[in-house]
């Protein structure tokens, strides 16, 4: 066996086997992700040197750039970057369950759902004076209860002996498309700033960032990650078909169950606070297996650096290409994404 | 070891209409079983209930006088495994990748490649004849190899028995001969049992030693080729006339249907 | 299908426009003024220039007109749709229609300034046939012939690249997304009989259009392979379903905003009855979905009276439903 690396440790209580190729293309990319990292702190409004970004991450530099950078920036891009991974990984899980490679966690609901919500949201707690009542804080909560309830009905609607990919692609495109009307119409009846703040988070958008936002995203995202790792090797048996899952020994449903749960939370987790950021769930795993290969163990991890790579990357353009106006980054993974779609098409022009 | 592979009263159905009724069969160990019978007859459906992949409305399978269904996934995949009918790999999955799968029963999050594995996997690329494909994408593969790669990860699951649905169908000639070859080999040196369902009648009749024809909701007759299969037997199961003789390599049963064709002779 | 003979298709046509009739008369008399038949009958013969003269002539009987037109139009489009991708949850929105047009909208407004129902609507058919001629664009290019998973899927990218600029669009400028926000809805409510009528003679093309292609359509659905094989001429067909479905849908979109579920859902229940057939069955599709599209504006008015609530959403509750339903009644698979 070429170009695999054995590892076995305490006398084979823990081994492992690693595609060395695989793993060097891995380290690469997430290399160059961090540097995007750092470097996006420089793009904005003004063009700060990435010198002197890095002083003042470490301490150093003026009051004034520490408040672009660390007060405004970093949030942000936080955010964008953790964001774009559990959106990658959600579309990784995903891929795997419907065995579609066009398959996306923005079709089964998850997103719509958060959308009406933060919509619903909006109009619950304004008061007469169209003003809210509670603290905008509280709209990304409500945006990933509207995303898991959903996700919950559109699995339970999807179940009938089992849920079968097919049937929980096409009940997640309707229950969607119910959302998104509920959504317009919630849109409409209410006063026009809702409808505003509303469109924007349904563009997805990572404009209004701050520490404490981060504070709870990237633990969460990480717990996510975490648990994501120790499932990998139930996906890769997944993926072969419910009959050969469970000749293997899976409990196919309950793995299922599992898995869709993992996706919800961690769509629902980036998109409570960067908005329904789309695309990004179906390009990422896409680049990745065309870098990587199919086997979960190292998918996952490349799809969600890549993942985190589009968005931030997106993020950059959104906040320096019309300056001064912001183009929520939403946008650009569309544009991005749609041809990135269809450049798929030319490629397999069987599928 | 296993030491008893039979089923107690079995009935299956699809909704409201049964499809096996109140069976009781009893399956040989270290041998090639095949299954044969019309279209619809419920030869695959039986084939999965075994399999454990169809819970039967009453009635049970017992391995080893336990009843499959009542132990969990991982004991039966322990000692069954399953070729189901047209298998689709993911896109760009490997060979050795594929085969790995076969030992997830045996294995947990951080025990992922023990000496064992490696072992059993070597082994069985090498029984099947794909380690010099082990690199290669298994979409890529021709059809008769992709079965093989298949063939190989029931073989890393280490099971004594391996149940295969229509492993032949969509194959030209010479691929479904290289199949069944291989399965014959694997039978004969390692003496795993092999259960099968089949479309094509004369290759039953080479390759197995014991054959089940399913009609009716049940089974209609079952034994040695040789000593089951007339033209009596083919007429009522298949609704087919056709005159039995004998293969002139095997000596096999060998059925050639009446019906229409240039008759030269 | 429930009827089996000509006979019993041919009445069930006859019933269909009954009650398409019956459902415009309960779309005229039922709203939020109080109006009666009797009123409606006055308004026609003896017009007094009362309020509820004038809501009949100008509000409620162009409404109950477009609602009719809009809805047979998108069901044909949607049975076309279905046939000739061989997918039968596909309907006009999978073409990118629907994003299209409200794209187009949206950018005229905000660049060009552009507003008025009766301008958003030759701006919203432009849109229409542009998303619709790029899918075919995309499908027809590539390596092999045009199949219905490349339009599907070349429609679907479509789509969303079209919904995703839009949004990009409107949450850059607020002012403009009040202004669009219920166009962008779906909605048959305040439009004036001038903006159907000027649409009229594309849909009427379109449903003759239709009806005249309905046997090669039957071929059509027999795969492309037999259908070649049975001397259809292929490439030439799927463009006229497209120009087709380009003037009927793109003239819905453009009177009435984006509508949708009318076109996956109708041609389910029509083929229930006539089977599929599409001499029969695109006639039927076309009285169900008027009648659909009317009794969900009637149902839109009541809901949350005195709001009314856009027929584009109200589809949408409705639609979702009896898809949810019929994807799990797709069986085992």
């Amino acid at each position: 066996m070429k170009n695999v690396k054995t590892i076995r440790l305490f006398q084979q209580k823990i081994s492992f086997l690693l595609d060395v190729q695989a793993m060097k293309k891995l380290l690469v990319i997430s290399f160059l992700t961090l540097a995007v990292f750092f470097l996006s702190a420089s793009f904005g409004d003004s063009f700060i040197n990435p010198l002197k970004v890095l002083q003042t991450i470490f301490g150093q530099g003026s009051d004034f750039d520490r408040l672009i950078i660390i007060d405004f920036r970093m949030p942000r891009i936080f955010i964008a970057m953790f964001a774009g991974m559990a959106l990658a990984v959600a579309g990784a899980v995903l891929q795997g369950i419907i065995k579609n490679p066009l398959a996306s966690p923005d079709i089964i609901g998850i997103s719509a759902g958060g959308g009406a919500a933060v919509v619903g949201f909006l109009a619950i707690f304004s008061d007469s004076n169209h003003s809210l009542t509670v603290s905008i804080e509280w709209m990304p909560l409500a945006g990933f209860i509207g995303a898991t309830v959903v996700g919950f009905f559109v699995y339970l609607f999807a179940w009938k002996d089992g849920v079968t990919p097919n049937r929980l692609v096409l009940i997640g495109i309707s229950v969607s498309a119910l959302m998104q009307a509920i959504t317009t119409m919630l849109m409409i009846i209410g006063p026009i700033y809702q409808a505003s703040e509303a469109n924007k988070w349904i563009t997805g958008s990572v404009k209004s960032a701050d520490w404490n936002q981060v504070q709870i995203v990237v633990p969460l995202i990480l717990i996510l990650l975490l648990v994501t790792f120790f499932i990998t090797r139930q996906l890769n048996v997944q993926e072969l078909g419910d009959d050969t899952a469970a000749g293997l020994g899976q409990s196919v449903q309950k793995t299922r169950l599992y898995l869709i749960l993992l996706c919800c939370c961690l769509v629902a987790s980036a998109i409570s606070f960067a908005g329904a950021i789309g695309f990004v769930g179906l390009m990422a795993p896409h680049i990745a297996r065309r870098i990587v290969g199919s086997s979960f163990g190292v998918l996952v991890p490349t799809s969600a650096a890549i993942g985190a790579l589009l968005v931030m990357i997106a993020d950059i353009i959104g906040r320096t290409a019309f300056s001064p106006l912001e183009v929520p980054a939403g946008v650009f993974t569309a544009a991005i994404g749609a041809p990135y779609f269809i450049y798929l098409l030319f490629r397999n022009p069987n599928k | 070891m296993t030491e008893s592979l039979l089923t107690k009263s079995l009935t299956l159905s699809y909704g409201d209409s049964n499809i096996i009724e109140d069976l009781n069969l009893s399956i040989p160990l270290n041998e090639i079983t095949v299954l044969i019978g019309a279209n619809g007859c419920g030869k695959s459906t039986l084939l999965r209930s075994i399999a454990r992949l169809l819970k039967p409305k009453k009635g049970s399978v017992l391995l080893d006088g336990e009843d499959i269904f009542k132990l969990s996934t991982k004991q039966v995949a322990k000692n069954l495994s399953i070729l189901p009918q047209a298998p689709v790999a993911p896109e760009g999955l490997t060979v050795l990748q594929l085969v790995k799968q076969g030992r997830f029963p045996y294995q947990s999050w951080r025990q992922q490649w023990t000496e064992k594995d490696e072992e059993i996997v070597l082994n069985a690329l090498k029984a099947t004849g794909t380690d010099h494909l082990q690199d290669r994408p298994v979409d890529e593969l021709s059809g008769g190899q992709r079965q093989r790669a298949w063939i190989a990860m029931t073989l890393a699951q280490d099971t004594d028995i391996i149940l295969l649905d229509e492993p032949t169908t969509y194959l030209d000639l010479t691929h479904q001969i290289e199949v069944l070859d291989l399965l014959f080999e694997l039978n004969q040196q390692q003496k795993r049992t092999i259960i099968m369902v089949l479309h094509d009648i004369n290759l039953a009749c080479r390759y197995a030693d014991h054959i089940i024809t399913v009609r009716d909701r049940g089974v209609y007759r079952q034994g040695k080729p040789e000593e089951i299969m007339t033209t009596e037997l083919v007429s009522h199961v298949f609704d087919l006339e056709c005159q039995m003789t004998s293969d002139p390599i095997f000596g096999t049963p060998l059925c050639i249907p009446y019906g229409k064709g240039r008759n030269i002779s | 299908m429930i009827l089996k003979n000509n006979y019993s298709k041919t009445f069930s046509l006859i019933v269909g426009v009954l009650l398409l009739l019956l459902c415009m008369g309960i779309s005229i008399v039922y709203g939020y003024a109080n109006t009666s038949i009797q009123t409606t009958y006055e308004s026609f013969i003896h017009f007094n220039n009362s309020n509820e003269h004038i809501i009949i002539q100008n509000v409620r009987i162009p409404r109950a007109l477009i609602a009719s037109c809009v809805g047979a139009s998108l069901a044909i489009t949607g049975v076309l749709m279905q046939t000739l991708t061989k997918n039968p949850l596909a309907s006009p929105g999978i073409l990118g229609i629907n994003a299209g047009a409200g794209f187009a909208v949206v950018f005229a407004m905000i660049f060009f300034h552009i507003s008025g129902l009766q301008s958003f609507a030759w701006i919203a058919f432009l849109g229409a046939a542009i998303a619709a001629l790029s899918v075919y664009a995309i499908s027809f290019s590539g390596r092999d012939a045009v199949t219905p998973v490349k339009i599907t899927l070349a429609g679907a990218a479509i789509s969303a690249l079209f919904a995703s600029f839009t949004q990009g669009l409107l949450a850059t400028n607020e002012a403009e997304l009040e202004q669009v926000l219920f166009w962008l809805a779906g909605s048959v409510q305040g439009r004036k009989l001038e903006i159907l009528l000027s649409v009229l003679p594309y849909l009427i093309i379109g449903w003759i259009a239709a009806i005249v292609i309905s046997p090669k359509m039957n071929i059509l659905a027999l795969g492309d392979d037999v259908a070649r094989g049975l001397g259809l001429r292929l490439g030439l067909m799927k463009i006229l379903v497209g120009l087709i479905v380009i003037f009927l849908a793109g003239g819905a979109v453009a009177i009435a905003g984006p509508i949708g579920f009318i076109g996956i859902v109708v041609p389910h229940f029509a083929r229930k009855f006539v089977g599929t057939d599409h001499r029969w069955l695109i006639p039927m599709a076309a009285l169900l979905g008027g009648i659909l599209l009317l009794l969900a504006d009637v149902a839109a008015r009541y809901i949350i009276m005195p709001q009314e609530v856009p027929v584009g959403v109200m589809t949408a509750m409705i639609g979702t439903p009896f898809f949810i339903y019929l994807a799990r009644k797709g069986g085992k698979k």
